[in-house]
C-alpha cells in the first residue's frame, strides 16, 4: 500500500442509519451514543432507538444478551430513528443472528469475525459459519478481525487482555468514522474526560478508536466512503436531547418559572429511573429529590411536599401507576396540585420492561376507583418532553388538579436535536396561592377555572382540613349529602373538562380536509409524519394530526375527524385511543395496532394507509 | 422563617390554649371511645410547643383515629389507608418549618401501612406518630388486627386468629425509632407528659397509646390498666431511676445474666441498687422493655428510647446548603446548555 494509492470515491447521501448491536457487555449504548453526538456536532439532524435487554449481564454471547443502537443521521429532517439499519455492526453471532432479519438485503455487513469461534456459533445454535458458508450472500459482508487487529494496536500498553477487549467497540466506531468521513477529535476528548484519572485505559481506548479509523484507511475492504451533509435546521443553538433528559429539565424549569421549589419522589423503575437520576443532581436548583421505600410512598410524599405548597411530582411505568393508583385519586380529592409522570413500558404485569407500548392510556385515564377525572399530556419527541413537563405544571397548578405525564421508552431513550429554548421566551405560570383570610373556603371554586384555593399550611387564619372523604360543596367539610355528591363529581368533571379552552387546538398537516386522516398520539408522531409526507409526496390525499393533550381533548377534535372520509389511529396498543375516539365522536375510526416492543415503522404505516386508500378507491368504483 | 406562601413568619407568639385548638366539628367517636381522651390530651398539649397553630400540621389514615384532624383546629390532612407517612414525610421534606404529626392505628400503621412506618422511622423524619393501638379493626367493625392476640375470636376470625400479635415498640425500635414511647387512653397525665415529650422531640417520634375500643375489643387492655390495678401491673418509666413499680414501691426488674426477672425489695436482701436503671439511650434496655407484657411482667409505659440524630428534613436542607455552596445556585440557563452545543445560523 503506498500513499499514490488513489482515494476510496466518496458518495453523498441523504440519510444514513446505523445499528451497532454487540453483547450486553460490549458497549454498543456508548458506541452508538459517540456516534450521535458526532454526527449532531456537526450538524445532522438524528434520531437514535437504544434497544438494550433487561439483564443487565445475560451470559456472554447469548440471544438474550444482544444490546443494539440505532441511529439515523441526515442532511434532510427525520422524524424517526429509520425504519432499517443501511449497517449492521454485529460484533459476535448472537448479535448477526438477531439482528440480520432488519438488514435489507444488500445492506452492509460489518463483523469482528474474531468473535465467531465454534463455541459461540454453538450457543446461538449456528451449525456453520454463517461468515464462510455463503449464507450470508444477499448482503454486503466486510469481515474484519476486529478483537485481533485490536489487540495489536494496544499492545506494549500492559493492559490485561479483558481490558484490551473492552476497547473493541472503538475500533467498530473508528471505523465507521473514517467510513461516513467523520471527526474523532469529540470521541477522544470524551476519552480524556471520561479516563482521566486512568490514563493507561485512556490511551487503550484512544489507540482502538484510532486503530479503526486507520484500518478504514489503509486498506481497500471499503471501496466508498460516504458523505451525509449537515442538515438545514432551523437557526438556533442545538444540544443532543433524550426524552429522559428533556423531561427532568422541563420539571426544572416549570419550578423556577412557578417560582416554587420542585420536589421529586419516586421508586426506582425502567425505564424512569434516569429522571430521579437526573434531578438527584439539581440540589443547587433547590430540587429535594427522595427514594421512596415503595411507589405509593412516592406519590405520597409528593401529594404532601404539594399540600405544602412545592410542586409535587413523581414518576413511574405502567406496574408503578397501577400501584400508586389510589394515591392518585386522593389528589382528584383533595384536588392538589401534583404531576405523575407514566414512562410507559410493554406489559402487562412485568412485561418487556426496557420494551415501549402506548398501553397505558386507559390506565391513566380510568384506572381509579369511582369518576375520578384528571388531566393527561403526551409529548410527541424527546424534545418535546421540556414542553410538556411545563405544560403539564401549568395545568397542575392553575387547575389544582393531578395530570399525568405520558412518556414511553422510546421517548425516554430515544435522542435527537433539540433547539435549547430562551428562558425569556417562557411564560411564567400563574400559582392560585391564597391568603386572605377574608371569605375563605377551602373549597370555594374559581368561578372560571374551577380550581380550589391553594391555602397552605403556615398561613395564619387559614386552618383547614382536607381529606379523601367526600366534601361539601363550597365549605369543605365531610358531607355524606346525596345531592352533594353528585355536585361535587359533575364540579370535578367539569374542571378538568374545562381545560378544553385552554389549550391549542388540533392542528392537521397536510390537506385540511380529504381521504384519509392518520391520528396518533406521543412517540408515534415520527413514523406517522414521516409516512404521511411520502403518501403526500405521492399525491395521496392523506392528512396527520397529533395529540399531545389527551385529556381533556382538543375542542375542535371532532371537527378535524369528521373532515376527512376515514380516520386511522396506529396505536402500540391494542386500540385505546381508538376506543375513546369511536365513543367519544361517534366515527367509525379504524386502528393499525401492533405491540411488538417497538416503535412503529415508516412503512407499515404507509403501507396501512395505502390498504385503506386502495380499499375507499375500490369502493368508489 | 418564611412559610410556604414565602411570607415571612412572625416570631413573636400569641399565648394559646387547649380551646385554640379545637375545631368547629362535631366529634363522632362512639360514646366512651379511649379516642375522646387522646384528642383532649393532644389538644391540651399543643400550647406547650410554641409553634403557632397554622404552622402544625396533622395528618391521618384510615381508621377511627384518622378522624382526629378533623377536630384539631391546625391544618389537617386525611388521607387514605396506611399511607399518611408518606405525606407527612413529604409535607416535612418539602416544608421543614412545619410542626407534623401523624395519627394512625394498629391496622392502619401495622398491617396496611407497616412499610411506610419502618422507612419514615428509620429515616428519622422529623414527625410525631401517634399510634392508637386497640388491637382490633374498628372502623371496619370488629376484625382481627395485626396486634390482636393469637387465638382472639373475631368477626374475621370465629375460630380464633392463628396469626401472632406484632409488639409495636419492637417494629419502631427495629427501625431504630430515635423516641420510642408508650402510654395508656385513660391515664390522662401519662398521656400528656409523654405527648409532650415526643413533641419536644427532634427526629421520628413514635408513641403507642393503648387504646379501648368500647364496642369491638371493650376491655382490650383492662386486665393492665384499670385504676386499681395499674400500679401493680405497669412499670412507669422515668430515666436514670431504678425500674420500680407496684402500688408499694416494693417491686422492681433486675437483670439475671441477660434475663428480666421481678424481684421484691427488702427480700433475699434485694434493695434498690440491684435494679435496673432505665436508660432512654441503651438500645439493649430498650429492646428489653421492648419485648415484656402482661402477664409474665408489669407493661412498660413511658419513654423507652430516646436519643438524636441528625433528622431526614435537616440533611435534605444541608445537602441542598452544600451543593449550592460548592457549585453555585443553579443557573437553568447553563444547565440547558450543558454538554455539547452547535449553533444553526
Amino acid at each position: 500500500m503506498t500513499l499514490t494509492e488513489p482515494r476510496p470515491a466518496e458518495r453523498q447521501l441523504e440519510r444514513v442509519t446505523i445499528r451497532f448491536a454487540g453483547d450486553s457487555g460490549d458497549g454498543m449504548q456508548l458506541t452508538g451514543t459517540q456516534f450521535t453526538r458526532t454526527a449532531a456536532a456537526f450538524g445532522n439532524d438524528i434520531s437514535t432507538f437504544p434497544d438494550y435487554p433487561a439483564e443487565i449481564r445475560a451470559p456472554a454471547g447469548s440471544l438474550p444478551g444482544v444490546s443494539g443502537f440505532q441511529l439515523s443521521f441526515s442532511s434532510t429532517d427525520i422524524h424517526t430513528p429509520g425504519d432499517e439499519p443501511d449497517v449492521l455492526v454485529a460484533m459476535n453471532p448472537a448479535a448477526l443472528k438477531a439482528n440480520l432479519g432488519d438488514l435489507p438485503r444488500g445492506g452492509a455487513l460489518v463483523v469482528n469475525e474474531d468473535a465467531f469461534t465454534p463455541q459461540n456459533l454453538q450457543k446461538v445454535g449456528y451449525a456453520a459459519n454463517p461468515l464462510t458458508d455463503g449464507s450470508l450472500s444477499s448482503w454486503h459482508l466486510f469481515t474484519v478481525p476486529i478483537s485481533t487487529l485490536n489487540a495489536r494496536a494496544l499492545e506494549g500498553l500492559g493492559l490485561t487482555n479483558k481490558q484490551v477487549d473492552l476497547t473493541k467497540n472503538f475500533f467498530a466506531l473508528g471505523l465507521m468514522f473514517w467510513l461516513y468521513e467523520r471527526a474523532m477529535e469529540p470521541t477522544l476528548a470524551w476519552i480524556d474526560e471520561k479516563f482521566s484519572k486512568r490514563p493507561e485505559i485512556a490511551e487503550g481506548n484512544r489507540r482502538a478508536l484510532r486503530a479503526g479509523y486507520n484500518f478504514g484507511e489503509t486498506t481497500e475492504i471499503f471501496h466508498e466512503r460516504y458523505v451525509v451533509p449537515p442538515a438545514h435546521l432551523a437557526p438556533g443553538t442545538y444540544r443532543n436531547i433524550t426524552g429522559n433528559e428533556a423531561t427532568a429539565l422541563g420539571f426544572v424549569a416549570a419550578s423556577q418559572l412557578a417560582d416554587r421549589p420542585l420536589f421529586y419522589g419516586s421508586y426506582p423503575i425502567t425505564p424512569a429511573s434516569d429522571i430521579l437520576h437526573q434531578l438527584a443532581g439539581y440540589k443547587n436548583f433547590g430540587v429535594k429529590t427522595y427514594q421512596a421505600e415503595d411507589e405509593i410512598a412516592a406519590v405520597g410524599a409528593a401529594i404532601g411536599a404539594s399540600y405544602g405548597g412545592a410542586l409535587g411530582l413523581t414518576a413511574s411505568s405502567g406496574p408503578g401507576i397501577a400501584l400508586k393508583s389510589e394515591a392518585i385519586g386522593l389528589a382528584v380529592m383533595v384536588e392538589l396540585p401534583l404531576v405523575v409522570v407514566d414512562v410507559q413500558r410493554a406489559g402487562p404485569s412485568t412485561g418487556m420492561p426496557t420494551k415501549t407500548e402506548q398501553g397505558d392510556l386507559l390506565q391513566v385515564l380510568f384506572g381509579r376507583n369511582s369518576e375520578s377525572p384528571l388531566a393527561v399530556v403526551a409529548p410527541a419527541t424527546p424534545g418535546e418532553c421540556f414542553d410538556y413537563a411545563i405544560e403539564a405544571f401549568r395545568i397542575a397548578l392553575k387547575y389544582m388538579t393531578p395530570v399525568v405525564f405520558l412518556s414511553d421508552a422510546f421517548l425516554a431513550n430515544g435522542a435527537e436535536p433539540w433547539s435549547i429554548p430562551s428562558l425569556e421566551d417562557l411564560p411564567r405560570i400563574g400559582v392560585p396561592s391564597r391568603t386572605e383570610k377574608a371569605g375563605f373556603y377551602p373549597y370555594a371554586r374559581d368561578p372560571e377555572t374551577l380550581a380550589r384555593p391553594w391555602a397552605v399550611p403556615g398561613t395564619p387564619g387559614l386552618e383547614h382540613r382536607i381529606g379523601g372523604l367526600e366534601k361539601a360543596d363550597v365549605l369543605g367539610n365531610v358531607s355524606y349529602d346525596p345531592d352533594n355528591h353528585h355536585r361535587m363529581t359533575e364540579l370535578r368533571a367539569a374542571k378538568i373538562a374545562g381545560i378544553a379552552h385552554d389549550i391549542p387546538a388540533l392542528e392537521v398537516f397536510g390537506p385540511e380536509e380529504g381521504d384519509l386522516l392518520i391520528l396518533g398520539w406521543g412517540s408515534t408522531y415520527g413514523a406517522i409524519r414521516s409516512a404521511v409526507e411520502r403518501l403526500d409526496d405521492r399525491g395521496a390525499s392523506v392528512a396527520h394530526a397529533h395529540l399531545r393533550h389527551l385529556n381533556p381533548l382538543p375542542e375542535n377534535t371532532g371537527d378535524v375527524l369528521r373532515r376527512f372520509r376515514r380516520v386511522l389511529v396506529p396505536e402500540i396498543n391494542l386500540g385505546q385511543l381508538l376506543l375513546l375516539i369511536r365513543a367519544r365522536f361517534l366515527i367509525d375510526a379504524v386502528g393499525y395496532n401492533r405491540v411488538r416492543g417497538k416503535p412503529f415503522r415508516i412503512a407499515e404505516i404507509e403501507a396501512e394507509a395505502e390498504r385503506i386508500l386502495s380499499t375507499m378507491r375500490a369502493g368508489v368504483r | 422563617m418564611t412559610n410556604g406562601n414565602g411570607q415571612t413568619t412572625s416570631p413573636e407568639l400569641p399565648v394559646l390554649t387547649r380551646k385554640d385548638f379545637v375545631s368547629d366539628q362535631e366529634v363522632r367517636w362512639c360514646p366512651g371511645c379511649g379516642d375522646y381522651s387522646i384528642l383532649a390530651q393532644t389538644q391540651r398539649v399543643m400550647p406547650d410547643f410554641g409553634y403557632p397553630k397554622e404552622n402544625i400540621v396533622f395528618i391521618s389514615g384510615i381508621g377511627c383515629s384518622g378522624r382526629l384532624p378533623y377536630y384539631m383546629n391546625t391544618y389537617g390532612f386525611h388521607s387514605i389507608h396506611g399511607r399518611a407517612p408518606t405525606l407527612a414525610t413529604g409535607l416535612k421534606a418539602a416544608r421543614p418549618d412545619l410542626m407534623v404529626w401523624v395519627i394512625t392505628g394498629d391496622g392502619d400503621a401495622l398491617s396496611i401501612g407497616g412499610n411506610h412506618l419502618l422507612h419514615t422511622l428509620r429515616r428519622n423524619v422529623d414527625v410525631r406518630i401517634v399510634m392508637f393501638n386497640n388491637r382490633i379493626y374498628g372502623l371496619t367493625k370488629g376484625q382481627a388486627s395485626p396486634t390482636s392476640e393469637l387465638g382472639k375470636v373475631t368477626k374475621s376470625s370465629p375460630y380464633g386468629t392463628i396469626d401472632y400479635p406484632v409488639s409495636p415498640l419492637a417494629v419502631a425500635l427495629a427501625a431504630e425509632a430515635t423516641f420510642i414511647a408508650r402510654s395508656v387512653d385513660t391515664h390522662t397525665e401519662h398521656l400528656q407528659a409523654t405527648l409532650d415529650r415526643a413533641g419536644r422531640h427532634h427526629g421520628s417520634a413514635f408513641v403507642e397509646v393503648l387504646q379501648n375500643c368500647n364496642i369491638f375489643n371493650d376491655g382490650a387492655h383492662r386486665e393492665f390498666t384499670d385504676r386499681e390495678v395499674r400500679d401493680d401491673r405497669m412499670l412507669f418509666l422515668e430515666h436514670g431511676k431504678p425500674m420500680i413499680f407496684g402500688k408499694d414501691r416494693n417491686r422492681g426488674i433486675r437483670l439475671h445474666g441477660h434475663q428480666p426477672e421481678i424481684v421484691t425489695i427488702g427480700e433475699g436482701g434485694i434493695t434498690e441498687a440491684d435494679l435496673l436503671v432505665h436508660d432512654e439511650t441503651d438500645p439493649l434496655i430498650a429492646f428489653m422493655l421492648a419485648h415484656i407484657y402482661w402477664p409474665e411482667f408489669p407493661v412498660p409505659v413511658g419513654v423507652v428510647r430516646s436519643v438524636t440524630r441528625p433528622t431526614h428534613d435537616q440533611m435534605l436542607t444541608d445537602q441542598i446548603a452544600q451543593a449550592t455552596a460548592a457549585r453555585g445556585k443553579g443557573d437553568l440557563a447553563q444547565l440547558l446548555r450543558a454538554g455539547e452545543t452547535w449553533t444553526v445560523k
